[in-house]
């Protein structure tokens, strides 16, 4: 793939991944709208300039690996690979319909090209990445994983299981990146269950830490850069985002976690989103 | 009189054939991986480890983790084969082996080591008897409980190289007669006839097939021809060996050392109800936990040995149509 390093290209990319979702999710009349807008900036910089892959060849051996471990936010995933060309984007249209690729949650077993894994519940993807990661390393590969986790993914205890193992074996080939938007289905994470000190934790680990702000594609690029960088041991992106941004009317609302916009509220997010 | 053609070469633990089995595929594949969760050597993966430390992980006391770092070195086309005790493997990993290996339909060996009450004085905590149960609901996977160390041995070559999707092989530690030939053919999916006989048909899976054969000779000399099949796959299951012994005997018994309900008396039912409904009764754990004992009291408290399974025949005899 051609690599866009524009960043007003970017934004443009990120904008029609986020048209995108509002569209497939008013079409499907549910699904995850505020993480999935909250990623789209993030996904625009993986598709579109840090990951080596190439739609026409999903299959590419040699291609980076973009490990979703929280299979809510799928829309972000489909919109991505659509505006990359792996699918036509009319199909997005069909998400979580009888007998579409597009599941609500991805499967594998339904074919979609460029998906890697099939996910959904959390807390998994992470210990996948780390088996890639080692089956890379004793390959002598030098192709990358990516791993999107949601904050309060990390309260599964898996994750941390996972990342022990990352630190022990310095899979300095994974970036795992956290959407740390504060949110989840029953509200703030500090109410559901606290996090922090988060950095400490992932620190404590043995992993490296980048902070970034996760909707700004400038900040989203250099962090991917320096994770590129670190050598010996897994680095980590906390990159803070607003649920359901772009959409100043639901930003940082938790209820919009696991809700879709009607027909006439996707008009108007839209709109919203064109200004 | 039927002629004994099984002879005891001694007692083995089965888990001996696992770890004979993953050293003789793993010498002639260099993709075939192992993963660690502390107990290497009791559930016999530390050979493979000593002799390929480049293709063994150890990851600590953290079986979800393993689980899914099984399926991310299958997607990246490494043949992985994670063990430990069956109540972790099957249970503590049951959603990691559900999505992150079944989902995406991967080659991973788990290796359910410890299987059943035979596991003895660590008590019920450790013994596994539900893993049949809840492995073979699972779409993809395939489930291989081999009845001697011989047959554990071919059953984990054969899942290493004939296998595309996910398998679960149960094995266990107590030495139990190893009495099956080297030569035999292992086909996955194919159930074996062990004895002949046309009274009615013994089931018997692990090994139970060994009680289960000694159960038909006893029966021999009340005159009772008891038919035994051993299944070493319970998933998929040989429907065409069953429904010919519910039609030609027309009466079952099953044998396995796990829980009677979901287990591998439940599949062979699944089949009968479906095609041709014949008496069964079930020898197997009674929905108990166990607890601790010598291997060979548990068997006998909890009824899985050779008399109980004479005594499941003779009742489903009476019930025959």
């Amino acid at each position: 793939m051609n690599k866009i390093s524009s960043i007003k290209d970017l934004q443009q990319i990120s904008k029609n991944i986020r048209v995108n979702i509002i569209k497939m999710l008013a079409e499907a009349g549910s699904g995850h709208l505020g993480g999935s807008l909250g990623l789209a900036d993030v996904f625009a910089c993986l598709y579109f300039n840090i990951l080596n892959h190439n739609s026409e060849n999903p299959e590419w051996a040699d291609r980076d690996r973009l490990i979703l471990s929280i299979g809510h936010v799928a829309p972000v995933l489909y919109a991505s690979l659509a505006e990359a060309g792996y699918f036509p984007k009319e199909e997005l249209l069909t998400l979580r319909k009888l007998n579409s690729r597009l599941q609500g949650h991805p499967g594998r077993d339904h074919g979609l090209p460029g998906l890697e894994l099939s996910a959904g519940s959390l807390g998994q993807g992470l210990s996948v990445a780390v088996g890639i990661a080692l089956a890379a390393k004793s390959d002598k590969k030098d192709w990358r994983i990516y791993t999107i986790h949601g904050d309060g993914e990390l309260q599964e205890g898996s994750i941390w299981e996972a990342a022990m193992s990352a630190a022990h074996y310095h899979l300095d080939n994974i970036t795992a990146l956290i959407d740390r938007n504060f949110c989840q289905i029953d509200g703030r994470t500090s109410d559901v269950m606290e996090l922090e000190p988060l950095a400490d934790k992932w620190k404590s680990f043995g992993w490296e830490v980048i902070n970034c702000n996760g909707n700004n594609i400038q900040e989203i690029l250099d962090a991917y850069s320096k994770a590129k960088t670190i050598k010996e041991k897994p680095s980590v992106i906390i990159a803070q985002t607003l649920m359901g941004k772009g959409i100043s009317s639901i930003e940082n609302d938790y209820h919009w976690h696991g809700k879709a916009p009607s027909k006439e509220e996707a008009e108007n997010f839209i709109k919203q989103l064109m200004k | 009189m039927v002629e004994n053609n099984f002879i005891n070469k001694g007692n083995i633990p089965t888990s001996f054939g696992f770890g004979e089995g993953l050293l003789e595929a793993g010498a002639k594949n260099a993709d075939i991986v192992s993963i660690g969760a502390d107990i290497t050597a009791s559930v016999k993966i530390n050979t493979f480890a000593e002799k390929f430390p480049d293709r063994f992980f150890s990851l600590g006391i953290a079986e979800q983790n393993c689980m899914g770092v099984a399926a991310g070195l299958a997607l990246a086309g490494k043949i992985p084969v994670f063990a430990t005790y069956s109540v972790f493997a099957a249970l503590r990993t049951t959603d990691q082996i559900r999505v992150s290996v079944c989902y995406n339909n991967l080659h991973v060996i788990i290796g359910g080591a410890h299987a059943g009450i035979s596991v003895g004085p660590d008590g019920a905590t450790h013994q596994a008897l539900e893993d049949i149960a809840i492995m073979r609901v699972l779409p993809y996977m395939t489930f291989l409980s081999p009845c001697d160390a011989t047959q554990t041995k071919l059953a984990t070559i054969a899942a290493l190289n004939e296998i595309k999707g996910p398998v679960f092989i149960r094995y266990g530690r107590e030495a139990v007669p190893d009495f099956t030939d080297t030569s035999q053919k292992f086909e996955i999916g194919k159930g074996q006839l062990f004895k002949e006989g046309n009274d009615l048909t013994i089931f018997a899976t692990g090994h139970l097939s060994w009680e289960a054969l000694q159960a038909a000779y006893m029966l021999e000399k009340e005159g009772i021809h008891a038919r035994v099949i051993n299944i070493h796959t319970i998933k998929p299951i040989d429907e065409k060996i069953i429904i010919k012994a519910a039609k030609e005997t027309g009466a079952i018994v099953t044998a396995e050392e796990h829980q009677i309900y979901g287990g591998f008396g439940s599949a062979v039912s699944e089949v009968l109800a479906k095609h041709f409904p014949v008496p069964v009764e079930f020898v197997g754990m009674n929905d108990s936990f166990g607890e601790s004992g010598t291997p060979k009291q548990l068997m006998e408290k909890y009824g899985m040995t050779a008399k109980h399974i004479i005594d499941a025949t003779k009742k489903v005899i009476i019930r025959k149509r």
